[in-house]
């Protein structure tokens, strides 16, 4: 049986600015301490869900949204939503690695600085902490100093991750997290995700199948705005309901 | 069509292939049984080398399209259904083997009884086999179904047969070296038919993704 609800997505429709219908009634649940995968088609609307989850499409106006996405008893689309604290509880990483142009130590303190964290010594174990569950500490505890940007693409990657939980997320978002890394460093994140779950629930959106195959315990397939099935991974992998996800996942596309 | 369409292709007319080398070798090897002819049976043993030459090649060429194709879904269910169905088919091609040899066997031996039942069960399990390799390329479920419902026909016979010749071997001993031969063959039509049965058990998870062995029997229709 299915697990306690993080965000319960009930008859969601999304509009990009000049009336773009990108979501079409979404319902969808995705559990405490999983990991979620959104598949489907460029285009599909994966990337347009997985921003609704911490309301990223408020950043440009026109935008607008219909339904509810309920997230700890709220729904995170009503007005009264501070944006910033369900930012900070709904971390996102992005395609391409995100330091900030400052050292490792300060990329991981900015965020906890602005939830009011002052003190060195807290500061200091709260990074270590991040940087442990990134699992980039061994590599990067003796030059916390230096600049982010020294690092490789996939540790850069692991820091944003690290970033993101210093503020001790519940969710956290990944957009096609390694389409810019190679395989060894993509394994890492795979594994990382893997160890993550236990503490965050984590929704991955990503064009790499087997990715979705590998670390996902869901999976969601899309197809022009609509879920079009949405199931344990290893039955969507196996033996999928719908002939759409059977051509999809098969490569029968079109 | 794609390549990956078309190796898949491939492997499934090497499984075809494979089968009707298995149901020649089992008619050959009753064939050798009733007519007492040690030449078809030798013909029988010689030509399980081709057998066992596809089983092998069936499971390289699947776990080469698992290695290098990732197959998902529909593809993942058909490309390990082929590498059981083809550990099946060996076992059955070996048990035409042992057939054969047995008739070698009674051939030596002056004629215990005509054979009624034993070519009746051959025909049976035949049938079956035919039948679990058309459900497989046609992916057709009521066939798979049917084919497990005729497994108890071969069951019923064999158990007919052991008890005849229990009866000829309380009779006379003398006649014990035979039967004890021929009630092996029984036995070995008998483990045929269910290699055909387990044959259609694969179909059905390759139609409905559902592994249905060691269940109770299937309920009639869906």
């Amino acid at each position: 049986m299915p697990g306690k609800i993080e965000l319960e997505v009930k008859g969601l429709d999304f509009y990009y600015a000049g009336d773009i219908h990108a979501l079409k009634k979404i319902n969808l649940t995705v559990y405490k301490n999983t990991v979620t995968s959104l598949i489907g088609p460029s285009g599909c609307g994966k990337t347009t869900l997985l921003r609704c989850f911490n309301r990223m499409h408020d950043l440009y106006p026109g935008n607008r949204y219909q339904g509810e996405i309920i997230f700890q008893g709220n729904n995170i689309l009503s007005i009264g939503t501070d944006l910033i604290d369900l930012r900070s509880r709904v971390g996102m990483v992005f395609q391409k690695p995100t330091p900030f142009p400052m050292s490792i130590f300060d990329n991981i303190a900015y965020g906890l600085k602005l939830k009011g964290v002052r003190k060195r010594a807290d500061l200091s174990e709260r990074v270590e902490k991040a940087l442990l569950h990134s699992a980039l500490w061994d590599e990067v505890k003796d030059k916390l100093n230096a600049s982010a940007y020294a690092l490789s693409g996939g540790q850069q990657q692991r820091l944003v991750i690290a970033r993101a939980l210093a503020v001790n997320p519940e969710v956290l978002l990944f957009d096609e997290p390694t389409s810019a890394l190679d395989p060894i460093s993509t394994a890492k994140i795979e594994e990382l995700a893997a160890v993550l779950k236990k503490e965050v629930t984590i929704v991955i959106v990503t064009h790499n199948m087997q990715q979705a195959a590998r670390i996902s315990d869901w999976t969601g397939f899309l197809m022009l705005g609509e879920l079009i099935e949405f199931d344990k991974t290893d039955r969507i992998f196996t033996a999928p309901s719908e002939k759409l996800t059977e051509d999809y996942v098969t490569g029968r596309f079109g | 069509m794609t390549v990956f369409d078309d190796e898949l292709q491939q492997l499934k007319e090497k499984i075809l292939k494979m089968g009707s080398l298995v149901e020649d070798a089992l008619k050959n090897s009753i064939q050798a049984l009733v007519d007492r002819d040690n030449a078809v049976a030798k013909r029988v043993i010689d030509n399980d080398r081709v057998i066992n030459t596809l089983d092998v090649e069936i499971d390289e060429e699947s776990i080469r399209l698992i290695a290098l194709r990732q197959p998902k879904a529909g593809d993942l269910r058909f490309i390990t259904t082929a590498m059981k169905i083809t550990t099946d088919l060996e076992r059955m091609g070996d048990l035409a083997v042992n057939i054969a040899e047995r008739a070698i066997e009674l051939n030596e031996e002056p004629i215990l009884k005509p054979y009624i039942d034993i070519p009746r069960m051959r025909e049976i399990a035949q049938g079956m086999m035919r039948d679990a390799l058309d459900a497989f390329v046609r992916k057709d479920k009521r066939l798979a179904m049917d084919v497990i419902m005729r497994d108890d026909e071969v069951d019923d016979l064999k158990h007919e047969v052991l008890k005849e010749l229990a009866f000829f071997m309380a009779q006379d001993p003398s006649t014990v070296y035979r039967a004890m031969k021929i009630s092996f063959v029984a036995q070995y039509l008998e483990r045929l038919a269910d290699h055909a049965t387990n044959i259609a058990e694969m179909v059905i998870y390759l139609v409905e993704g559902k592994i249905i062995r060691h269940m109770a029997p299937p309920a009639e229709g869906d």
